[in-house]
């Protein structure tokens, strides 16, 4: 009982870093349609990018408060990604978004490999796994064989609200409201007054701070980061927000919790090879998407002939 | 028409072009210090930028589009002059056989994108189940070996059924995410299946064909041929078959309903064509070839592991593809010759080939979307095809 009960604190921990990261792959998709799928890498660059932050404020500081120094290394990962996600945006995937959808896709794929291979090569020995320092006091709960670690339930707080503000973001503020005019028509938008441009950085910055924490939050949790891990956040978010129907941020962060929950079901229900939990959680996905072709929350959709 | 392009329109243009890119091949693949190398690749880009600001490219497209069997003869004894002349190295045979196995599993890629236009992520995958079925059936039975590669074919369009529902009732980025999601599974399936040998990979038992053991060189008087000859020929084979079907296929009156499929099914539905019935074709008759190369390149490299079939390789399988242009499959054989051979040969890149080709497919998807060698519409009047 107390395993079960760990594996599904495990399960929610990751479900809110997917939810996260499944969260910039339906806001990107909403205003410009397309799906950048080097996310997962920028959440790698967050998780780096907080590294580094740490290492300069630890020669620089060594007296820092851990309180301050969390939010220092959060601020600076989430400003360089935000920074990086314009560029992108503004570069390659505004330009491109005419094209035929694959070649975005591909060309974003191509990216997350440059985002990759110039961590993996430029970064201080990049191309090993590197520890991530625990930020936070490590104390824990015990009860029987149930250990709830006080970092952990920080983050997933932290996550939440991170969750909920983007949630005030988009449905209480101005900007909010110009993203949502923009994902529904950007024309009508762009008649209206909306600065289409503005909106669209907007939001690509938006969604890669947010990929950041969930970056931080990913060093934090699993306390080391690796430059190859990109990858598979990048499909596994690139799964939740399909999964839930892209464009609805709702629907993504009940995909990323259904992601994970799919992992852990693999990693419990199959004794004989929890490794076959990726294939299990995939397959899952693949079921998913030939039973709800557009996802769980459908996408309203008619086809105009 | 000027003179010259009235002489280079016969027999000629076609010959001559081709005897300059065997002199360059041969002499490419022969450089081995990183200056001539460089000098050669540099005289190559050059020289096409020439050719096309010269108008020589057309008056080579009109002399292909005329004499089409010609060309491909041309082709074929390119390649057969290559096996001949590095017949004793290892290293450029098996160079050239990766192309061609290559190739060929971009060639069931472009049946289906190119012309059923179904999204497809995880070619590599097909072709290593072609692989890895090749690996047990020479192990594991008493078949003839031959048998392995029309099996690897089969048995990757078998597993492609597994993925034709969610495949069909899916589009755009939902078809994207089906096939990325099996490839990835099939990766680590591969590498946590004790069956298959785990991440470590299984070795795969050489042909034989005929009491021929296609791992011994060939001897030839004193001079003992690379073992890799043999298989360059099978390759060949295949390839030449492949590119055959292909071609077939575009021009008849399936090619024109794939095409019609790709471009509007909206459209080519109200004209009867059976939409399902297409894609499945050219879903599974792609993934056939990319098993059948799959299975014959396993039993070249005698030993494959997941590592080799991952979804970086699907993309560089799709990269090729774009960068020929999708749809033109002799697009398709020169750009999968520039992915394979450059990275290979400049070894000073070698630590930063990943970087240096993702930078430079994506600038080219930015700057240049339609490939090197666009598909051209098709013709229905002038040139005969």
């Amino acid at each position: 009982m107390d395993l079960l009960l760990q594996y599904c604190l495990n399960g929610l921990m990751l479900g809110m870093m997917y939810a996260l990261v499944a969260v910039g792959f339906t806001l990107f998709f909403g205003v410009l349609d397309v799906i950048v799928f080097s996310h997962g890498d920028t959440v790698m660059i967050g998780s780096f990018a907080g590294l580094a932050t740490y290492w300069w404020l630890h020669s620089t500081y060594p007296g820092l408060p851990a309180g301050w120094a969390v939010l220092l290394v959060l601020l600076a990962a989430a400003a360089t990604v935000a920074l990086l996600g314009i560029i992108v945006a503004d570069a390659m995937i505004v330009p491109l978004r005419k094209g035929p959808a694959l070649n975005t896709l591909l060309a974003t794929m191509m990216l997350g490999t440059v985002l990759r291979e110039s961590i993996r090569l430029f970064f201080p020995d990049g191309s090993n796994p590197q520890t991530f320092p625990a930020l936070l006091p490590g104390w824990s709960w015990r009860g029987g064989n149930l250990i709830l670690r006080f970092d952990n339930l920080v983050l997933f707080c932290g996550g939440a609200l991170i969750i909920f503000l983007v949630h005030m973001i988009i449905n209480r503020t101005r900007l909010g409201m110009a993203i949502r005019a923009v994902a529904q028509d950007e024309e009508a938008a762009r008649i209206m007054g909306v600065n289409f441009r503005f909106v669209v950085l907007a939001t690509f910055a938006l969604g890669s701070a947010v990929a950041a924490f969930a970056g931080v939050m990913n060093g934090m949790y699993y306390s080391e980061i690796n430059f190859s891990v990109g990858l598979l956040l990048g499909a596994i978010g690139f799964s939740a927000a399909v999964i839930g129907g892209l464009g609805n941020i709702y629907g993504a962060i009940l995909g990323g919790f259904i992601f994970a929950f799919l992992q852990t079901i693999g990693a419990v229900a199959i004794p004989f090879a929890s490794a076959y939990k990726d294939v299990f959680a995939f397959g899952a996905v693949i079921l998913i998407m030939a039973w709800r072709p557009t996802g769980l929350i459908a996408e309203p959709s008619s086809q105009r002939v | 028409m000027s003179r010259a392009a009235a002489i280079f329109s016969g027999p000629l243009g076609c010959i001559l072009p081709a005897f300059l890119l065997l002199a360059w091949s041969g002499f490419f693949l022969t450089a081995e210090d990183q200056t001539s190398i460089l000098l050669s690749l540099l005289s190559l880009a050059g020289f096409l930028l020439a050719a096309v600001r010269l108008g020589w490219v057309n008056i080579l497209r009109e002399a292909i589009a005329v004499q089409e069997r010609l060309w491909d003869a041309c082709l074929i004894t390119i390649m057969l002059a290559l096996m001949i002349l590095f017949r004793e190295d290892h290293y450029n045979l098996f160079l050239l056989g990766t192309i061609m196995a290559y190739a060929t599993a971009v060639l069931g890629l472009n049946v289906q994108l190119g012309y059923a236009g179904v999204l497809n992520f995880s070619c590599a995958s097909f072709f290593g189940v072609g692989g890895y079925t090749a690996a047990l059936l020479l192990s594991g039975t008493d078949l003839p070996p031959l048998l392995a590669l029309p099996l690897g074919g089969a048995v990757a369009a078998l597993t492609g059924c597994v993925l034709l529902l969610p495949v069909l009732r899916t589009s755009g980025h939902y078809a994207a995410l089906v096939t990325m999601a099996f490839a990835l599974l099939f990766r680590v399936f591969l590498d946590v299946s004790e069956w298959f040998g785990g991440p470590q990979g299984i070795p795969v038992a050489p042909l034989t064909i005929a009491g021929l053991d296609f791992s011994q060189g060939i001897l030839w008087g004193d001079a003992e041929f690379s073992f890799y000859l043999k298989y360059d020929l099978l390759l060949l084979l295949v390839l030449c078959l492949a590119y055959s079907i292909t071609r077939r296929l575009e021009r008849s009156w399936i090619g024109l309903a794939l095409d019609a499929v790709r471009s509007d099914e909206v459209a080519s539905a109200c004209f009867g064509i059976h939409i399902r019935r297409w894609k499945i074709t050219a879903f599974t008759l792609g993934n056939f070839l990319s098993g059948l190369a799959g299975a014959l390149y396993a039993m070249m490299l005698a030993y494959i592991s997941p590592a080799n079939f991952t979804f970086a390789d699907s993309l560089l399988f799709l990269s090729i593809l774009l960068l020929g242009g999708i749809g033109n499959i002799q697009g398709v054989l020169v750009a999968t010759v520039l992915v394979v051979i450059v990275p290979e040969k400049f070894q000073v890149i070698q630590e930063y080939r990943y970087l240096i080709y993702s930078a430079l497919v994506l600038l080219m998807i930015v700057f240049r979307p339609v490939g090197l060698l666009p598909r051209k519409p098709r013709a229905y009047t002038g040139s005969p095809a």
